[in-house]
Parts: C-alpha cells; structure tokens; sequence
C-alpha cells in the first residue's frame, strides 16, 4: 500500500521538472548539435543534410576568424586584469583591518547585481564622445581638449575589456574572500614571528592555501567572459562594429542561416570545453592540506 | 629606532591601500550615482560639461520614460514575467529536489547525472534551438487551431522558458541542502499518520526556507535581468517586451534622437528595484554566492 503511493507521488513530483528540462535543455542541447549539419530554410522548417559543409565554409570566414580572435583577446585580458584585482582586494579586506571594510565589499559587488543593459547604459554615459564623462575627465586632467571615440574602431574593443572588467571583478572578489577567510589565522601569525613579511604570507600561504578555489574560478572566467562578452557587445556596440564568436553566432541566426549559427555555436563550444580542459591540466598542483 | 621605522612604513602603506580601495570604490559609485543625477537633467544640460549639478529636478523625465518610451508597461510584464517563472520554479524544483536528494528509486542517478550536467548548459548556445522549437510549435497552434501568440510573443511561455533553463542551478542548490537533514523527521511524521506530500510540505519545505530564499534572490536577479532570451522570443515589433529589452531599444531610439533625460530615467527604472533589493539583503547575497558559485 504504503510502496504504490510512494512510487506515484515520486513520479509526481519529479516528472515536471524532468520534462521541462528535457524539453528546454536536453532537446535544444541536442539540436546544436544536429542542425550544424544541416541548411535549414530561414521561413520554412524543411532541412537538408550538408554534413560538414557549415564547418568547411566556418573556418574559411575571415568574419569568423575574426570574431574568435576578439573572444580570444578578451578572455586573456579581461581573465588576467580581473583576477589580479580580485586577489589582491580580497587578500586586503580579509588580510588588513581596514575601516569600511563592509562598505567596500558591498560596493565592489554592486556592479554584479544590474542588468548588462544597465551597464551598457551606464558606460555609453562614460564613453559619450562628446561631453562624456571619460572624455571630460581625460581633458580635464591633460589640461587639453580630447575627444576619443570610444566606442568605434579601434578603441571599442578596449573599451568592452574595461566594461568587462568594471562588472566582474566584485564577483569574484567576493569569492576569494570566501575561501581565504578559511585560511587559518595562526599560520600567519607564526609566519610573522618567523619574520615573513605581507608579500611573502600571500604567496606561501594565502595562494597554495586557495589554490582549488583560484583553479576553479579561472575555469569560471573562461566560461563566463565567452558570454558575457555576448551581452556586452550585443548590448553596448554598434551592430557590425566588433564580433565575437557567440554574437556571430547570433548575427548568423538573424539572416536565417540556423545550420551555419549553429556550426558556429559548436565551434565556440568545443574551443571554451578545451581551453578550460588544458587551463584545468596546466594548473594543477599538490593540494596542500589546511 | 627600528620599530618607528617599520611603524612609519606600516602607516604608509595602509594609506595607500585605503587610497586604492577609495579609487575603485568611487570608479564603481560615481558613474552608477552620475546616472540618477542625469535622469532629473533637463535634455539642453547634457551639450555643457558633463560633471555639472542638474539646475532644477526635471521629473518630467520619469513621465515621459513611463508613459512616451512605455517604460511602464515594460516594468508591468517584467514585474509579471519574473514573479510568474519565480513562482513556476518552486513549484516545480522544490519537489523535484526533495525526490532527488532522499528517495532512492530507479532512475534516480541518471536524473541527478542529467541535472549536474545541465549545470554547464548555457543558455546563450540554445537560445536558438529554443527559438526555432517554438516558432515551429506556433506555426502548428496557427495551422490546427487559428491561435496566435501562444508559443511566441507570449509573456507565459517566457516565464516558463526562464524557469525550465533555471532548473538545474536551483535543483542543485535544493539537493545540497535537503541531503544534509536527518531521516528522523519524515519517520517521525509518517508514524503520526501523514502522507508523503504532506510531510514535504508541511514538515521538509518550511525548514528549507534559508535556501529558499537564496534561490529566490539570485533567480530575481537573473531573470529581471535578462534580455537575450526575451529579444529573441518576444521579437514582434508591437508586441510586449521585458524592461531590459525596452531598455536596450529606449537606448537606440533616444542616441538618434538625442533624448538623454529620458534615457536616464529608464535606466533608473531598471536599476533601482535591484539596487533597493540588493540594500535590503547584501549580505544574504554575498554569503550566498559561496554556496551556489556559478553563474554567467
């Protein structure tokens, strides 16, 4: 009695979120996959098979090429400029007994929580030629008249990595200071009567001690900046002014050339898989015990 | 002598990081804060310097987003579309996570399996899958039976879209947490005679609550957020839109037509619900990442 209603409720309680993941995760998943080796029509949902032509064709577009040396850049700069701030701040506000310590946490996290349409809105506030705010602090301090265009070629892209940057580095500051407020205070303090000084304590016992923490997140910052470099572009650039794989991706998808998106959107897939994959195999150390 | 020296370089060099603090703090501040100061600017004061005070509170900039560029009734759809798929993800995640993580039953790992992969499923690659889908599933409903928008341009099937690609990240979360409770309860529960569904609700569910919350917060966040999945799936011209989306093409319309004041008002419209929200439970929020750690 008691085992028939067991199974039935569990049945119950599982099978929507089964379905709707099924439907709205595994199937679109699956599609990528699929319709990279097809043409699909833009208006009609017929198919025809072309195995591996999307691809032959991909690798040939200078568009492409292009697009993924742009997502190529800002991963290396945006990874590298956003993790050397985040360290560092973390290291301070756990490390130092700072005033104002919750104030500057809660602040460097404020960018994480608004919308990338926001902070679109916010940086072509800054990036404004004309009466800008980055402009008009530039001439202000120079002492002469500047006017940068921002958000043209070539300083857009630039511009996105300090956007980029602006919004990421509270989040993951906010995530080393979670793993370093484990380290134990005592193997500082012996440190320092050892006569270790500041530098030395965050190299031989905050980076060894949060190493799993920092090989994680690197894995995040390749993942998370592959899209986010999307939103920011789609959100903050002239259409056609700068590319990167995934908003190439998107471009393809608005002139109805799924199977040739999608051939795309698996490329981009494969290049993030791999790159964390050989990031995660370089990184790896002895995991020293606490 | 060597103690003053070494004071004297410690005074220094906490100076210089509370300079250094104080600089990315205002970098963050000054231009979030120089928005709200715009969005009451008349539109003649943003050809001057940019750094001016706004000579008088221009609210008619508010009227004008709400009303003119329908911020308005953006901010109505966001409110509904996000309280609709928060509510939807519940319902359908907290069972779900309960059965996952404390009944053994067949299938069971290879679901647990499934969802943990889900995790590294974003939603930017199958944007476009989920688009076709439901163009198709639209062009079958308007085939069949004569109905319009009900796959497409549908505030409804958004919400559903946003629950269903926030189910593993919330099936997570829940399992994590529900894992940790003792057996006791359910067997204490079943001996004074409650049923399965009972007990879960009435005994599992209001003990969860911490991570509720939690799930609620970072759900809110991304789905008053979001604009990838709404441009695409509600891409008609004159039908409804999400604020972000309105947002993005307010942004457009008023770079060519030169209608900053407004501008800045919808971007405060955006920005202050989640800036109010994040006031009230900062600190919930900045624990909390720790726990999920994932995200974008």
């Amino acid at each position: 009695m008691r085992s028939k209603g067991r199974g039935r409720f569990i049945a119950l309680c599982v099978a929507p979120a089964s379905i709707l993941f099924f439907l709205f995760m595994v199937m679109p998943t699956l599609n990528v996959f699929r319709m990279s080796l097809f043409e699909r029509g833009a208006y009609s949902p017929t198919e025809t098979f072309v195995g591996f032509e999307n691809f032959r064709i991909l690798f040939r577009d200078t568009k492409f090429i292009a697009s993924m040396q742009n997502t190529i850049l800002l991963i290396v700069t945006v990874t590298v400029a956003t993790f050397f701030f985040a360290i560092v701040f973390a290291a301070i506000l756990t490390r130092e007994k700072i005033r104002g310590q919750g104030f500057f946490r809660i602040v460097f996290y404020i960018p994480n929580i608004l919308s990338v349409v926001v902070i679109a809105g916010i940086f072509s506030a800054i990036y404004k030629p004309e009466n800008g705010m980055l402009n008009s602090a530039l001439s202000l301090f120079s002492g002469k008249e500047i006017l940068i265009l921002w958000k043209d070629q070539p300083m857009v892209i630039v511009s996105i990595i300090i956007a980029m940057i602006w919004q990421a580095i509270g989040y993951y500051m906010v995530m080393y200071m979670a793993s370093m407020s484990a380290v134990p205070v005592d193997l500082y303090e012996s440190a320092s009567l050892d006569g270790a000084g500041r530098l030395k304590q965050f190299f031989e016992i905050t980076l060894p001690l949060i190493w799993t923490n920092i090989r994680t997140t690197l894995t995040f910052f390749i993942i998370s900046t592959i899209n986010m470099a999307f939103l920011f572009v789609k959100a903050m650039v002239a259409k056609g002014m700068a590319d990167v794989g995934l908003s190439f991706m998107y471009t393809q998808k608005d002139e109805g050339l799924y199977g040739y998106a999608m051939a795309a959107g698996v490329i981009i897939f494969l290049f993030s898989f791999t790159l964390s994959a050989v990031v995660n195999h370089v990184t790896k150390r002895d995991v020293l015990q606490m | 002598m060597n103690a003053k020296k070494k004071n004297s370089a410690d005074a220094l060099y906490k100076a210089f990081i509370y300079v250094v603090l104080a600089t990315l703090a205002i970098l963050i501040l000054v231009p979030v804060a120089w928005v709200f100061m715009a969005s009451v600017k008349q539109n003649s004061e943003f050809y001057g310097n940019p750094w001016t005070l706004p000579a008088s509170f221009y609210w008619q900039n508010f009227a004008d987003a709400w009303n003119a560029a329908n911020m308005g009734s953006y901010m109505l759809n966001s409110v509904i579309v996000t309280a609709l798929s928060l509510a939807l993800l519940l319902v359908v995640a907290l069972p779900a996570a309960y059965c996952l993580s404390r009944f053994p039953f067949r299938g069971r790992k290879l679901l647990n399996t499934a969802f943990m992969a889900g995790l590294f499923i974003n939603v930017n690659y199958i944007v476009v899958p989920i688009f076709l889908m439901l163009r198709d599933w639209e062009s079958w409903v308007q085939y069949l039976f004569h109905w319009n928008n009900v796959f497409m341009n549908n505030l409804v099937m958004l919400a559903v879209v946003y629950a269903a690609t926030a189910l593993p990240f919330t099936i997570y979360l829940l399992s994590g947490y529900f894992a940790t409770l003792p057996y006791d309860f359910e067997e204490a529960a079943y001996i004074d005679g409650a049923g399965y569904g009972a007990t879960m609700v009435r005994i599992i569910f209001p003990m969860a609550q911490p991570s509720i919350l939690t799930i609620i917060l970072f759900n809110f966040l991304s789905f008053w957020n979001e604009y990838i999945i709404s441009m695409t799936l509600m891409s008609s011209a004159t039908g409804q839109k999400t604020l972000p989306v309105g947002l993005l093409n307010l942004m457009q319309a008023s770079q060519s037509k030169a209608e900053y004041g407004r501008l800045y008002a919808g971007l405060v419209l955006v920005m202050l619900p989640t800036l109010i929200l994040y006031m009230c439970v900062q600190k919930k929020l900045t624990q909390g990442m720790t726990v999920g750690g994932l995200k974008g």
